[in-house]
């Protein structure tokens, strides 16, 4: 039944991602052009709904479905590998003009070359699953 | 309705859309929203590597696997059964500044200059599409997160590293976009 949801959460997702134009490469460097409030609009007010929905579960303790308590895990911080990382990872964004969801969305699109960036990016995971003990934190 | 829904959304529609990702996966499978740990997890699957970080039980995060999955379903579905206009709505400030840089062709939401087979051999297909999904496989994995685990699911808990993360995502967009897409361009 999980995986049901999981199926069915990620199909809502893409068909957003499709609607709301997030996935193309001409709005991520319009945005990256400062030529349009879309993209900052659509991130910060998906942010805010993020964090008041966090509130609201924190406030009144939710439990989920499963009925267990609501309270995600804070990512840990290695300041080194964010900056860096986060760098690295912008500067595929702004060649690619998508990250990893519209990745897949893309290939749902009809852009089936975009399968050739998640096989690279797969290649890009295994060299830094090799690498990564020598790499800054 | 159809209609309706058919039409690209403004971005007070489609950004609480994305929000409020956070809340039902949290619901119903009490999971943080992301995005990026599936290529990790397609890697651990596919057992291409013996290295420690692909030593763990991928079964058991199976549903982001799944998660990845319905996003390709549910592109299909939207792409095919309801489409919107052959343009994406970029501003005419945007158009201006492509067309100077040498794209020709904006319909769909890439430019098929750059982003279809027949090109796969040039050099800007070659950097946009194989170097860019590399630096995205492994920029998101040293950054612990792409623009849904930090820029969404992240900045919604406040944490101090997405938002690091973040700026980094933009220095590094920023830079490559202002200085070396132009040149990418140019090759066409």
């Amino acid at each position: 039944m999980k995986h049901l949801y999981a199926l069915l959460l990620g199909a809502l997702f893409g068909g957003i991602l499709v609607k709301a134009e997030v996935l193309s490469w001409f709005r991520i460097q319009e945005m990256f052009w400062f030529q349009s409030f879309h993209m900052y609009g659509t991130i910060g007010s998906a942010v805010a709904v993020g964090a008041l929905s966090l509130q609201i579960f924190k406030r009144f303790k939710a439990t989920s479905m499963s009925g267990d308590l609501i309270d995600p895990a804070t990512k840990k911080f290695n300041k080194k590998g964010n900056l860096l990382g986060g760098i690295i990872f912008g500067c595929g964004w702004a060649l690619t003009g998508a990250c990893p969801g519209p990745l897949f969305a893309l290939v749902g699109s009809g852009y089936g070359i975009m399968l050739a960036s998640i096989l690279s990016a797969m290649l890009g995971v295994w060299f830094y699953g090799t690498v990564r003990g020598k790499l800054p934190r | 309705m159809i209609e309706f829904i058919s039409q690209p959304w403004a971005w007070y529609i489609a950004g609480p859309a994305i929000g409020l990702m956070v809340p039902l996966l949290l619901f119903f499978l009490n999971k943080s929203f992301g995005v990026s740990s599936s290529l990790k997890h397609l890697c651990a699957m596919c057992a291409i590597s013996k290295a420690d970080y692909f030593q763990y039980n991928w079964k058991k995060e199976s549903w982001n696997l799944l998660f990845v999955f319905g996003i390709f379903l549910g592109a299909l579905f939207v792409t095919k059964y309801l489409p919107a206009n052959e343009l994406v709505g970029i501003s005419d400030a945007t158009v201006t500044k492509m067309s100077s840089l040498g794209i020709t062709d904006f319909t769909g939401l890439m430019p098929s200059q750059i982003f279809s087979f027949d090109q796969l051999t040039n050099t800007a297909t070659l950097i946009s599409v194989i170097l860019g999904g590399f630096l995205v496989g492994f920029g998101t994995r040293y950054a612990g997160g792409c623009t849904s685990g930090h820029a969404i699911m992240g900045l919604s808990m406040l944490n101090l590293g997405s938002l690091v993360a973040v700026v980094g995502f933009f220095v590094g967009g920023l830079a490559v976009s202002w200085l070396v897409l132009p040149f990418i361009l140019a090759s066409l």
